[in-house]
């Protein structure tokens, strides 16, 4: 059996969510990925271990991963393959069910687990509940968690690349334009360390309270819902089941109550530090360790220590 | 310009989600049920692009049991002018339904479908996606603004990194993402209003689409539990910790 995963990128880069993809699509057997934008993309596709073919959509239509083409593209080279395989980000989850409408598939997204070639396990309710689903169809359409895989390595591959044919699709949607927020910081789903902050960061200004500890740490920095609608952080920085999903070695929580939407997004992590002024919030509850306390105190004591 | 907006029946946000004992599925029985909020999100975009003056109808449609006409009363009352419901016995899966509504977008002709871009309680984030594919129709989803003028809607979509933009031409569709809009209330008398707003009922057996599902349940089960862990006194100690004992710095 073959795969193939549609690699996404972003800002000239595959994204290691991808390569978790990869790592998912090994389980179920031979690897091919579809990659689009540059040839420099497509050589890094190859490198990738693992992979035994790239096929590079070269051509420019293709380059901001619309849905609209790429699902074509998908449809069109489709019959080679019993799975294809996405990361559960915004472009695999914009793309993957438009494609699986168009060859009669009800989609499996967000999956954490491959039980068999046809049974994989997908939390629903935000997590409170784990779905074991058999597909009947004859071609599975998915997404996986990054966080439930492990990623693949980048180097170690050499795979072929072979360019792929442009593929007729309605001419309906244009690429106009994208804000990419330029962090230094790494990546919140891959990240070793997320230090994130809620409601209790009290504003844009002081949620600028964690960069020294999120600096020392060598962590990406996350918020919860509650952050993100005050205004304090943009979106893209939120965890939860409406956010990203990630499970670091160490997450640590400063002013998140601990809503369930937000353990959705978070309690996978190895270990969980939780920082809140309310002993009775909710968070404690799924915290390794807690400090009840004022976290502009702690935050700096944190760093404190950190550099003996 | 017509608007048509899909309206799913769920758990409440606010109801903890229990695991049926025979692991068969989520209890629903006796649980209050509620309109999706991300379908609450879509149904205040429409209202408001008809408030401007950028449409002219908004259409709400639910397809599910009996007991989701409150669902579409509830999009009524928030403004929209009347309500189709598709009666089906079983939670149908996105495929399923964006067939449903494809048929139904035939027969309306809306200009724009707004819907939620996921149900709280599948958290599938597949049916605008998959309606659009079927339609050929461009797809604005996990959208965080939306602009329709001349003959196109920009939508700015919440990507992985950012925000970015596209333009599609009408008809198009929209997935709504939580900073699309804040939905309003609907007041007193716009609730009894929408009582007496149309609500035409059709059985889903008479459109002639396949709803059988793709997708069995061989279990559903709770997840692991996290325990509780200590509190501590002081950063020394919690570093002291995280250094020695979790081993992760």
């Amino acid at each position: 059996m073959t795969a193939l995963v549609l690699l996404d990128h972003e800002g000239g880069q595959i994204r290691k969510a991808a390569l978790s993809a990869v790592t998912a699509a090994a389980r179920l057997g031979d690897v091919h990925v579809l990659v689009t934008g540059d040839a420099a993309l497509a050589q890094a596709a190859s490198r990738i271990a693992g992979v035994s073919k790239v096929l590079h959509a070269a051509d420019a239509r293709y380059a901001h991963e619309l849905a609209e083409p790429l699902a074509a593209l998908l449809v069109s080279l489709a019959g080679g393959y019993d799975h294809i395989v996405a990361a559960a980000g915004a472009t695999g989850k914009n793309v993957l069910p438009r494609a699986a409408a168009l060859l009669d598939v009800q989609p499996i997204p967000d999956v954490v687990s491959i039980v068999d070639a046809q049974t994989f396990v997908r939390p629903i309710y935000a997590g409170n509940a784990l779905a074991t689903v058999r597909s009947a169809d004859s071609k599975k359409v998915l997404t996986v968690r990054s966080a439930s895989f492990d990623a693949a390595p980048a180097e170690g591959g050499s795979a072929p690349v072979e360019v792929v044919a442009v593929v007729d699709s309605p001419d309906v949607s244009r690429f106009e334009a994208v804000q990419l927020s330029d962090s230094a910081r790494p990546d919140l789903e891959s990240a070793r360390v997320v230090v994130s902050g809620g409601r209790g960061m009290g504003s844009e200004e002081k949620f600028h309270a964690l960069d020294p500890l999120a600096d020392a740490l060598g962590a990406a920095v996350g918020a919860s819902r509650a952050a993100v609608d005050s205004g304090f952080v943009p979106n893209e920085l939120q965890v939860g089941q409406t956010g990203k999903i990630v499970a670091p070695e160490l997450y640590m929580a400063f002013g998140i109550s601990g809503a369930i939407q937000h353990l959705a997004g978070m309690k996978d992590s190895r270990v969980i530090v939780a920082v809140n002024k309310d002993p009775e919030a909710p968070i404690f509850q799924v915290a390794d360790y807690g400090i009840v306390g004022d976290l502009f105190e702690v935050v700096p004591q944190l760093v404190e220590e950190l550099k003996k | 310009m017509k608007i048509l907006v899909p309206v799913k029946r769920v758990v409440d946000y606010n109801i903890k989600p229990r695991v049926k004992a025979d692991g068969s599925g989520v209890e629903t029985a006796g649980v209050k049920m509620s309109m999706n909020p991300f379908d609450e999100i879509a149904v205040e975009e429409a209202v408001r692009l008809r408030e401007k003056g950028a449409a002219s109808e908004v259409v709400v449609v639910s397809i599910g049991v009996q007991q989701a006409q409150d669902t579409l009363r509830t999009a009524m009352a928030m403004g929209a002018d009347r309500a189709i419901l598709v009666l089906s016995d079983e939670s149908p899966e996105p495929l399923a339904v964006a067939k449903v509504l494809k048929t139904l977008v035939e027969k309306e002709g809306p200009s724009l479908v707004v819907l939620g871009k996921q149900a709280i309680d599948d958290d599938m984030n597949a049916t605008g996606q998959m309606l659009a594919g079927l339609l050929g129709w461009g797809q604005g989803t996990f959208a965080s603004k939306v602009d329709v003028a001349d003959g196109r809607v920009v939508v700015s979509r919440e990507i992985d990194g950012g925000t970015e933009q596209v333009s599609l031409a009408l008809p198009a569709i929209v997935t709504a993402d939580l900073r699309l809009n804040e939905p309003r209330y609907a007041s007193l008398p716009n609730i009894m209003k929408a009582k007496k707003k149309p609500l035409e009922t059709i059985a889903a057996a008479d459109l002639g689409v396949d709803m059988a599902p793709r997708l069995s349940i061989v279990s559903v089960a709770e997840p692991a539990e996290r325990k509780a862990g200590i509190k501590l006194g002081s950063a020394t100690e919690l570093v002291e910790k995280l250094r020695n004992e979790a081993k992760v710095i």
